[in-house]
């Protein structure tokens, strides 16, 4: 106990409050790393958090919820894809525009379920082991979306390092020229990154709407996007420090909600600004790094590919 | 000399919008066979071999192989019919390392820890040692090719295609090129080789077949034709070789002394310590294997990358500090190798980047506006001085071909009356004809009294238009030298040599 905070309660929260990060800047990881720039993130959380929040709602079953926040997110994403890999709009200016649509078209969506109870998201039965103090807090008291953000880190992590599907998206993300001349797909590779990415930040929007807050209002996800999009610049495009970062923030985020809590004689706007601001000064610092954050960047992300004579 | 066929091509043609790439081509390789395909830029190599790789389908015709229909619908088909390709434009990756990039290229690629062990030993046995564990963006451009042909011979192929292999070699890595090549054939691999280089086919191949705009105009057998005999074929007219004045030098007008600078490109190399001076009326040839440093003596001399002020001087004066518009203004012109993008904006018309070099010299704006008239005149000028092929001056610099546009870009920079000129690849990409005319244009400069540093691949433009000539080498340069009097031999040691290569040693 310090300043009235409680560590395990703090670490335990800031795990929860990181999930929607996680989930969405490891599916924009993947996403960059198949050299696509989808600055759409903010734009798929929140349909994933209407999508999410309504099928939870008619048919009961938070799981449900989740599954089609994952599809809402993926379906905004196709669009992205349909633009960026068949009609080679800039990706820049349709990923602003995804989440333009997203937060418009989520509000429509959201019009008759403003002030409902969604169906609530447990925390798995540990048993005994909860019990233990504080390790039992920070790690048998979660429900089963934070351990799956845990796990998809690590899957995300082993199948780029380890297997021929992650070789493969790398190359494409590095060279998409080179990889068409040896014969690699590299319009569907990228499509089913796209994809990944879309249902990935569906499910963090669903967390939000599900579980976090838990209703649906305007603009639920309030920028939880553009920092899962920091993030992974953050994380030089590794999915283990994206991890870090995203828990890092996270234990911001709820760090300030804590210190308004116990009562700290800062301005409440200050603490809220506070994510934000440090968002914009960790993008600072890692691109005046003199290109080193940069030469970690896949070489082809963002550019158009045509595949060409 | 009756060896079974191995693969047949067929009144093969594949058309483009505009272009007919390739128009009832026929040919025949014999296993065992080394093959040359020969022709200029745009003659209709490149699609010839992507349609055997199965990148590209032809629109008529067949090919078989080994007697069999054989159409691959995509790489993947070819190169399990065993027929493995190394590209002109590496197709590598550079944030992989070698391990990975050689198991992007194969179907079933062994544990990466296997696999690490068969490129070295296979390495070994065709005198091409490899790292696999080394980041392919650290390797010389000779060490890529080598990724390449690994990539290529794990797979056991039948046809191996090389798409102009010796570009980025030294003399004496092409030497064990040529060994590793003639070792394959002789254990019945057949070799397609693309090249412009004609005494390296008559050293290596045992036929040819010579396109000139998409046609098969003659097959022979190189070694019984002289390599002007062979031009002329490709090229379908008389060759004249420019001829030069050779005038006495003046002062120096382009110092450089002890210039160090870190480069602005990834995986780029540094410069070193380069020293050198050039006098008024003199041509200096710079070689060396790409990426030994060229792109970035290029930004170092036109100003684009800033050194101490005394690094670079002209006319004894330090400008190592100032930027490409103040060296304008003294007289400095320069003509980078990268055409779209770095010396001409693409979708900018030909007036427009005109204008973007011509500013200061030719005087074209006046109290910050431009002077539209003239800067047109000042394009039309070029546009007739050079030759350039273009429907007018209003048309985006991305329409024109490649050659047009050098032929642009060289000439905005030769017209604007230049005390020095700096140029990388001057005919890079060029047919003949417009190369000799672009070659001819720089000793022009030269005898009107400027002083030149041409900075080449091609050995033997170097040699044909330098008076003297030095080497980069891995961002180091060597002192110039005289050319008349230069063997290949001291050539290629100037150029590093074989870096480290060593001679096949299988089956002996």
């Amino acid at each position: 106990m310090f300043g009235g905070i409680d560590p395990g309660l703090l670490i335990a929260s800031l795990m929860v409050a990181s999930v929607p990060i996680i989930l969405a800047a490891i599916g924009e990881l993947v996403v960059e790393r198949a050299g696509v720039l989808n600055l759409g993130v903010e734009g798929m959380m929140i349909m994933g958090a209407v999508c999410g929040f309504i099928m939870a709602v008619q048919t009961g079953s938070a799981v449900l919820g989740f599954v089609g926040g994952a599809l809402g997110g993926a379906a905004l994403s196709l669009i992205f894809a349909l633009l960026t890999q068949f009609l080679l709009a800039n990706q820049v200016a349709s990923g602003l525009a995804l989440t333009l649509f997203g937060l418009g078209l989520s509000s429509l969506l959201g019009q008759g379920f403003v002030g409902i109870r969604p169906p609530a998201t447990a925390a798995l039965p540990f048993g005994a082991l909860a019990e233990i103090p504080f390790l039992g807090r920070v790690l048998f008291g979660h429900d089963w979306v934070v351990y799956l953000s845990i796990a998809s880190v690590a899957a995300t992590w082993w199948v780029l390092r380890s297997t021929r599907l992650g070789l493969i998206l790398r190359a494409v993300g590095e060279n998409h020229d080179a990889a068409h001349a040896l014969g690699y797909k590299v319009r569907r590779i990228r499509v089913l990154a796209i994809l990944f990415g879309g249902a990935m930040a569906g499910m963090g929007g669903a967390y939000v709407s599900l579980v976090r807050v838990p209703q649906w209002t305007d603009g639920i996800t309030a920028g939880a996007g553009w920092i899962a999009l920091a993030i992974v610049v953050f994380a030089a495009w590794r999915p283990w420090r994206a991890l870090i970062g995203a828990y890092l923030f996270g234990g911001i985020s709820v760090l300030q909600l804590n210190l308004q809590a116990a009562g700290a004689r800062i301005p409440v706007e200050y603490l809220s600004m506070s994510p934000y601001l440090i968002t914009i000064l960790v993008l600072v610092i890692m691109s005046s790094g003199k290109g080193k954050a940069a030469l970690n960047a896949p070489a082809s992300l963002g550019q158009t590919f045509h595949a060409s004579r | 000399m009756t060896r079974p066929e191995l693969l047949r091509v067929d009144k093969v043609t594949k058309a483009y919008p505009g272009v007919v790439a390739n128009s009832d081509v026929s040919f025949a390789i014999a296993e065992g066979e080394i093959h040359a395909l020969l022709g200029e830029n745009g003659a209709g190599k490149s699609t010839l071999v992507k349609m055997i790789y199965g990148l590209v389908k032809p629109d008529a015709g067949h090919m078989s192989l080994r007697g069999a229909e054989y159409a691959p619908a995509e790489p993947r088909a070819a190169r399990a019919a065993g027929v493995g390709m190394v590209f002109q434009h590496f197709s590598l990756f550079e944030a992989l390392n070698v391990a990975e990039n050689v198991a992007l290229g194969m179907e079933n690629p062994p544990p990466m820890k296997a696999l690490a062990g068969r490129i070295k030993a296979v390495s070994a046995e065709y005198g091409l040692p490899l790292d696999p564990a080394r980041m392919v963006g650290d390797l010389s451009a000779g060490e890529r090719q080598r990724v390449e042909i690994i990539r290529c011979l794990l797979q056991d192929p039948k046809l191996l295609i090389m798409d102009e292999p010796t570009s980025v070699l030294t003399p004496q890595e092409v030497d064990i090129l040529f060994k590793t090549l003639r070792q394959l054939a002789a254990e019945g691999t057949a070799i397609l080789y693309i090249s412009h280089k004609l005494e390296e086919i008559r050293a290596l191949c045992d036929a040819a077949t010579i396109l000139r705009r998409g046609k098969v105009v003659a097959t022979c057998t190189p070694r019984d034709r002289s390599a002007r005999e062979m031009a002329e074929l490709m090229v379908g007219a008389v060759l004249t070789p420019p001829a030069r004045a050779g005038g006495a030098k003046g002062a120096v007008a382009l110092e450089v002394v002890g210039l160090s600078v870190a480069s602005p490109i990834p995986f780029g190399t540094s410069l070193k310590d380069v020293s050198f001076a050039v006098r008024r009326g003199e041509v200096l040839g710079i070689a060396g294997v790409a990426g030994n440093g060229q792109d970035e003596l290029l930004l170092a001399l036109s100003g684009e990358v800033r050194a101490g002020r005394e690094a670079v001087r002209m006319d004894g004066v330090g400008v190592g500090d100032q930027g490409p518009n103040e060296r304008r203004t003294l007289g400095l012109v320069s003509a980078p190798e990268e055409r779209l993008g770095h010396a001409a904006a693409p979708d900018m018309s030909l007036v427009e980047n005109a204008l973007l070099s011509g500013l200061v010299r030719k005087g074209l704006a006046r109290r910050g506006f431009i002077d539209w008239a003239a800067t047109e005149d000042f394009a039309a000028t070029v546009v007739r001085d050079f030759d350039v092929r273009t429907p007018g001056t209003d048309v985006a610099a991305r329409a024109l071909s490649g050659g047009n546009l050098q032929k642009f870009v060289v000439g905005r920079e030769l017209s604007q009356s230049p005390g020095v000129i700096v140029i990388n690849q001057p005919t890079w990409g060029v047919d003949a004809a417009a190369a000799a005319a672009i070659r001819q244009a720089i000793l022009d400069r030269a005898a009107g009294g400027a002083a030149v540093v041409v900075i080449s691949q091609d050995l033997d433009e170097l040699l044909e238009i330098s008076d003297s000539f030095a080497a980069l080498n891995e961002g180091r340069m060597t002192r110039p030298r005289p050319v008349a009097g230069l063997t290949i031999d001291e050539i290629g040691l100037m150029m590093g040599g074989a870096h480290g290569m060593e001679v096949a040693h299988h089956g002996q």
